[in-house]
């Protein structure tokens, strides 16, 4: 069932068109800040973009920075919102379910079907950013520092005052530990969608109840008021990934994340298991 | 088959399926027959594990459901409530698809099961995505010992009716037991060996259909002498339509010879049998007026088929 389900995601022109998207719009501020020479100042615009000019191999990183706060939860939610909504409101739930697909199975197959798409997207995304940044920026060393990411005083490699110089391998390293980090809090954004998909026959539905639920959380995060909920929300930790390229690394936000989010993901999908596996299933 | 005991289904307060008995059995071809909305489709769910029932059993080749119900799911096809498709995918992806979903069948035999079906329905070689049939090919997939369809023809046109009502006849012929619901008597009369009529949740008659058009006891007779004949039948005559005579005797050889004996001309002689439609109209009273008789195809349960 793993298998259908994967073939179905990849004959489906959504999936490629949504990551189509997500790859080109960094690569299209790529191509502005490499053709005007303007990258915003440190501190504004999406992280690490002020670092770009100086060498492409940040360019992945700060790409993922472009996507993560509205394309990619919603790339995400489109799709596991769309998994057995899709499918009951297309009316082939019934049909794979009298086939038989166990529910579980099939809300197994969903799942990583999701994350496989989760990935793709993470890694494509990744890939093309580093092939656009060395080409339009080159590739120069890059310092971490305990501030983020800077380039300035760096000769040739050299330690700086604040920085460590890092080599392409852990630049590759860290960014790893920055995809996997952003894989797992979209994968909390997945199961909510997912659990609302198993509520609704409207793939659209869950998908923006999804949505709705995030933009809460963003609201939520900026509001002093709630302080006393901010640490359980689902975006609290969302750019805590940056830490990964500071020196040394600050794990306590990323630690953070993961568990926020790995709290997300099992009562999320918990839930959609036990409503699904005990739903009259009338589409 | 397929046996329910006191089956009913509850949505909130609303009684859908109220203390259904059915029983079909190895070779029937089953008509389940009742009205829009009187819960078929219900039942249908049911059967195949997908609604879950408030109360009563279920059992369906032996089995148990929905308890045990993926044991008997890879031997029964099934079309609910209109087939469907991925409407970006050919017919062909779409029976792929589904085919490899599910354990039953080797990935080897695909090509040739899908081909199959398809030939079966009547759509080999056809590129367009008629999705009735579709969903007929996709429930003949695995040769199933028991086929659950619900309103198999609705929406097909006379041609692909009769076409599939052959089909259903030689899959029984070959061992198939056929359930099938519809809101078309005609439909039930002409393809069904026993025929359960719901009405409002309730099953208010289940038989074999000869048996429930089994002679009344009565005659009909025509004859281009009516007057005549109904001196010479004196008192026996029912009922007199111009020149159709019921009359109170089920042997109509004994009443041709009285009839020919006294000189009375007779142009056909024939046991009343009770149509489908007055077994209908007798069990499920006022609530019937959706019962169309063999008129055209209502329009109204025919979502899901585009």
């Amino acid at each position: 069932m793993i298998g259908v389900e994967l073939v179905k995601l990849a004959r489906r022109p959504r999936s490629w068109v949504s990551i189509l998207l997500l790859c080109a719009l960094p690569t299209l501020v790529a191509v502005f800040v490499a053709v005007t020479h303007l990258a915003p100042p440190p501190g504004q615009g999406p992280a690490l973009l002020s670092a770009v000019l100086s060498s492409g191999a940040l360019f992945p990183a700060a790409a993922l920075a472009i996507v993560l706060p509205v394309f990619l939860p919603v790339a995400v939610a489109v799709v596991a919102g769309d998994s057995i909504a899709g499918e009951a409101g297309s009316g082939t739930l019934r049909y794979l379910l009298a086939r038989p697909v166990g529910r579980t199975r099939l809300l197994v197959a969903k799942l990583v079907a999701l994350v496989v798409y989760t990935l793709a997207a993470v890694a494509l995304v990744t890939g093309t950013a580093y092939l656009t940044g060395i080409m339009l920026f080159g590739a120069q060393p890059v310092a971490a520092t305990p501030s983020g990411l800077t380039t300035s005083n760096l000769a040739a490699g050299a330690t700086t005052l604040s920085g460590t110089a890092m080599s392409p391998t852990e630049i590759a390293l860290r960014t790893l530990g920055a995809v996997s980090f952003i894989v797992v809090s979209m994968l909390g954004v997945g199961a909510i969608a997912l659990f609302l998909s198993t509520v609704t026959d409207s793939a659209l539905g869950a998908a923006l109840g999804a949505l709705a639920a995030l933009v809460t959380s963003e609201v939520l995060v900026t509001l002093n008021a709630a302080s006393a909920v901010d640490p359980y929300l689902p975006t609290r930790y969302w750019l805590a990934w940056i830490d990964f390229f500071r020196e040394p690394i600050v794990w306590r936000n990323i630690e953070r994340g993961f568990a926020v989010q790995g709290v997300y993901v099992v009562v999320f999908l918990g839930a959609a298991w036990a409503h699904f596996a005990t739903k009259d299933i009338t589409s | 088959m397929i046996v329910t005991r006191a089956l009913t289904k509850r949505y909130g307060r609303l009684l859908v399926v109220d203390q259904v008995d059915l029983d079909v059995r190895e070779g029937d071809r089953y008509g389940f027959l009742g009205p829009n909305g009187s819960g078929k489709t219900t039942v249908v769910r049911m059967l195949l594990g997908l609604v879950y029932a408030t109360s009563g059993e279920i059992t369906v080749m032996g089995r148990p459901v929905p308890k045990r119900v993926s044991e008997v799911l890879p031997s029964i096809g099934s079309l609910v409530e209109g087939p469907s498709a991925y409407g970006h995918l050919s017919g062909r992806a779409n029976l792929a698809l589904i085919d490899a979903a599910g354990k039953a069948g080797s990935r080897r035999t695909r090509r040739r099961r899908i081909g199959t079906a398809l030939e079966r329905v009547g759509l080999a070689g056809v590129d367009s995505r008629p999705v009735k049939r579709l969903g007929l090919a996709a429930a003949l997939l695995r040769s199933p010992r028991l086929l659950i369809l619900d309103e198999p023809t609705n929406g097909l046109d006379p041609q692909g009716i009769r076409e599939i009502r052959d089909l259903l006849a030689e899959l029984n012929a070959a061992g198939t037991t056929v359930f099938m619901s519809s809101h078309q008597l005609a439909e039930v009369e002409q393809l069904c060996t026993r025929v359960g009529i719901v009405d409002r949740g309730r099953l208010v008659k289940q038989d074999d259909l000869a048996a429930m058009r089994a002679p009344t006891g009565r005659a009909i007779v025509r004859t281009p002498d009516p007057d005549r004949a109904v001196a010479v039948l004196d008192g026996q005559v029912d009922h007199r339509d111009a020149d159709r005579l019921l009359v109170a005797d089920a042997d109509t050889a004994a009443i041709n010879a009285r009839l020919v004996a006294a000189g009375v001309r007779v142009s056909e002689i024939t046991a009343e049998r009770r149509s489908l439609e007055d077994v209908v109209l007798s069990v499920t009273g006022t609530g019937s007026d959706h019962f169309g008789g063999p008129g055209p195809v209502p329009r109204t349960e025919s979502r899901g088929t585009s």
